[in-house]
């Protein structure tokens, strides 16, 4: 694979606190890299590392196999090719949606329009250029935002959480439109967000960030099929419980309930129903096993097996591929 | 119709009238006096070479004072704000304090040691000097609302430092630039002293003069009602210039603080700028005082001075106390119930505001003459003047602390079984009393170093501070201004302090004062 962007071993405090402790992460050339954590975890930092707009204590940052922060070398924001989107559009009032778009193209380029238009149409905004930004509405000014980005041709392209401004309607369309327009652009992408279903729905790769560390890296479905520990676990994911006390954490879905002890495997434990929760598509249910640990499972809504107080087996339930 | 217990409490309704009333009558009296002198009296005054001069005079004062007080502000505005200046809140206060000293008090202290100073370039000079910190207080404010994350945009586009501050924070504040060199000018346009001390005949000065020469009454008025036109026009093009440049930024403003610009060895020349600023306009001032002050020995009259402080003082606490009586029930009215009424007293308020003092009070002259001769030339009449003059000092911010005070405060108040008029007395009222401490505070020291209405109104025989400096600083005895001076700055530095506190927001509170 050809890595865009390389940060090795890169650490910051802000006085006392240090919010990264040695990140080494690679961006793959025209892939999407999700940088997913709670907030205050440090992965907005790393971003302005990256972008030159914060300095990094130690460590060094590579863009397209130019080191562009390290010891003695800081090259500033302008000269590093980074397109950057954030959480709140930042559109430029005073310009026109045009005029935003075309904002970082050379001088040349910026008087006749073809760039602009192609970016204008790639972001689905085609014929709305003579517009000012208050005019727009949220997903449309991130739209520009985005537009404005790719519009010089960026090596690698920087977002901030740049959905958590809009409700959750807009939110997974504009999600599509993105992901759509960035791989049609083939641009280098790194996102940070909080939002899982965010990270899963768009990445290539996701890397989990917590307390300035990179906990693990993986594919979205790495991620939730094998975490590196509980707590990437219960990050990524709903947590169904163990069936024996050093037995595999499992997942909700991973986990069969029935009320006959023969239609589950050998490994089955019983216990007894002590909640159940109707979800629409699915239904959870709550088991406490007889060893006293509680499990909870996900049955489908529409065939809940058993009620409350109800005396059930619960078994680890086979996928078709792992 | 509301029911009675949500509609808005007549006695804040009558407050406001009562308001509106101080702010507009006078005007009306003012309006009928040039009325009286008939349409051929009024232009003889106006179309003459003599009034052209005036004009052109006032005119290019103002606009030129502006001007340089706005090249000068903003540049200290961006130091302060944008540029990684050492000890820049320091610095913020340093560059606003020009406003504890008096205009006329920094004139005269140019004056008692050049004489010859006292010309129109002269008046530019001090004028000029005294109005940064307006520009400065207005610039720094949209360079803070100004969201940083365009500016990092900007920058991961290609944009080099200064080009993104030339092409896009400087655009973006532009208009807010030419409004505050638009409200410099206004302050000049309505300043008394500076002019009067540096000998140029400006229509202030002017007005004072054709209302002492006494034998003809409509020539101050028909001088009052021009100046009026005058600042009409520049508050008019204020509005216009001033816009839609709020800065609307589109979705959530971020909180994080811009990137200051790295100064290098450029901040050493910006200290030293700086630093001669402060030296030119606080301390030359407060030093020549000082020295004067010590030449004088023991020919000041201390009874005199005494009496004059003692006046001062109490008009002070008596216009603020009535001042701040009307405002908080106005402010409440507009901060909750936003009813006609009270939007109405506070538009007539912000007109009151846009008056240079000199014409208010003549307004009120006139008043007295015509309706209120049991008061005229005495201090009521003055508390009148005085309180219109200060009303919109009160209302903005009050109305203010009031807003921000939730509603649901006072429904859990009405909740838990009180009246309106208890939860008003025990919990909206309690809530905003530091705001109306440090406005009454404000505004009986700012009434100290009221010159211009002071010296129509006061009742014969009685002096305050200012007038008793203005006395001894025609006579130019130095050794006897220079306690009345001193007086006034230290009185000033109060109002200052707020006034930079205020600029930069409650969250440097604790560094400020």
């Amino acid at each position: 694979m050809a890595v865009a962007l390389a940060v090795r071993g890169v650490a910051k405090s802000f006085g006392p606190d240090e919010v990264l402790s040695g990140i080494d992460l690679d961006a793959e050339s025209a892939a999407i890299m999700t940088l997913l954590g709670p907030s205050g975890c440090g992965k907005t930092t790393l971003l302005r590392i990256v972008a030159g707009l914060e300095t990094a204590d130690r460590g060094s940052v590579e863009v397209g196999g130019v080191t562009v922060a390290g010891p003695g070398v800081h090259v500033p924001t302008e000269r590093r090719r980074v397109g950057m989107v954030f959480q709140n559009g930042a559109l430029f009032p005073h310009l026109s949606v045009a005029h935003n778009v075309g904002y970082g193209l050379p001088r040349g380029e910026r008087k006749q329009s073809r760039r602009i238009d192609e970016m204008l149409e790639l972001v689905g905004l085609a014929g709305l250029g003579d517009r000012m930004p208050d005019t727009l509405s949220g997903g449309q000014a991130q739209r520009v935002a985005l537009a404005r980005a790719l519009a010089p041709g960026p090596a690698v392209l920087l977002m901030d959480e740049p959905f958590s401004n809009l409700d959750a309607v807009l939110r997974s369309r504009l999600r599509r439109e993105v992901d759509e327009a960035v791989r049609a652009a083939g641009v280098t992408t790194v996102l940070v967000t909080h939002d899982r279903q965010e990270a899963f729905a768009l990445s290539d790769r996701v890397a989990v960030v917590r307390d300035g560390r990179i906990v693990q890296v993986g594919t979205p479905r790495d991620l939730y099929v094998h975490p590196v520990d509980d707590d990437v676990a219960a990050f990524v994911g709903e947590v169904g419980g163990r069936l024996t006390p050093d037995g595999p954490l499992l997942r909700p879905e991973d986990l069969a309930v029935s009320t006959v002890a023969d239609e589950c495997g050998e490994d089955r434990v019983g216990g007894t129903v002590t909640r159940a929760e109707f979800a629409g598509a699915d239904a959870f249910l709550e088991v406490r096993l007889d060893s006293g640990a509680s499990v909870t499972v996900r049955v489908a809504g529409g065939d809940v097996p058993a009620a409350t107080g109800d005396r059930v087996f619960v078994a680890r339930r086979q996928r078709q591929r792992d | 119709m509301k029911p009675a217990s949500l509609a808005a409490p007549r006695s804040a309704t009558v407050a406001a009238v009562g308001a509106t009333a101080l702010a507009v009558v006078p005007l009306v009296y003012l309006s009928m006096q040039i009325g009286d002198a008939g349409w051929g009296r009024v232009s003889e005054i106006l179309f003459r070479s003599a009034m052209a001069r005036l004009a052109l005079r006032s005119l290019g004062l103002a606009v030129i004072v502006g001007t340089l007080a706005g090249l000068v502000g903003t540049t200290t505005a961006w130091l302060v704000e944008r540029s990684d200046l050492p000890a820049s809140t320091a610095w913020h206060v340093v560059v606003v304090m020009p406003l504890a000293v008096p205009s006329y008090v920094a004139a005269y202290a140019w004056v008692s040691w050049w004489p010859q100073v006292a010309s129109f370039w002269g008046a530019v000079a001090v004028l000029a000097f005294s109005t940064v910190p307006i520009i400065h207080l207005y610039v720094a404010a949209i360079f803070r609302g100004l969201d940083s994350t365009q500016e990092e945009v900007a920058r991961s586009l290609g944009k080099g430092p200064r080009e993104v501050f030339l092409r896009l924070t400087l655009p973006q504040a532009r208009r807010g630039v030419a409004a505050g060199m638009l409200l410099a000018s206004l302050y000049v346009l309505a300043d008394f002293g500076a002019p009067a001390i540096m000998r140029v005949p400006v229509f202030t000065w002017a007005i004072l003069g054709a209302y002492r020469a006494g034998f003809d009454p409509s020539r101050a008025a028909v001088l009052a009602g021009a100046l009026v036109v005058l600042s009409t026009v520049f508050v008019l093009l204020e509005g216009v210039v001033r816009g839609r440049s709020t800065e609307a930024s589109v979705g959530a403003a971020v909180v994080r603080p811009a990137t200051k610009v790295t100064l290098g060895r450029w901040r050493w020349v910006a200290t030293a700028g700086l630093g001669v600023l402060a030296a030119v306009s606080v301390a030359f001032p407060v030093m020549s005082y000082l020295y004067w002050w010590s030449q004088g020995g023991n020919e000041v009259e201390l009874a005199e001075f005494l009496g004059a402080l003692g006046t001062t003082l109490l008009l002070g606490l008596v216009v603020a106390i009535t001042t701040v009586a009307l405002a908080v029930p106005l402010a409440w009215l507009v901060a909750r119930f936003g009813t006609r009424v009270g939007l109405g007293a506070e538009r007539a308020i912000m007109l009151a505001h846009s008056l240079p003092g000199i014409v208010v009070a003549l307004s009120f002259v006139y008043v007295g003459v015509r309706v209120l001769r049991p008061i005229y030339q005495h201090w009521p009449l003055v508390v009148l003047a005085l309180v219109a003059l200060t009303l919109s000092l009160a209302v903005g911010g009050l109305r203010a602390a009031f807003e921000q005070q939730p509603q649901s405060l006072t429904d859990v108040g009405r909740a838990c079984g009180r009246s309106r008029a208890r939860v008003f007395a025990q919990v909206t009222l309690p809530a905003v009393l530091p705001t109306i401490a440090a406005t009454a505070a404000v505004i009986a020291l700012t009434t100290a170093k009221e010159l211009p209405s002071l010296l129509l109104l006061r009742p014969a025989g009685t002096d305050t501070l200012s007038t008793r400096l203005w006395v001894w600083a025609g006579v130019s005895d130095h050794a006897s201004v220079a306690p009345y001076a001193l007086t006034l700055i230290a009185f000033s530095v109060f109002p200052a302090l707020v006034a930079a506190q205020v600029g930069r927001g409650s969250v440097d509170r604790r560094e400020v004062v």
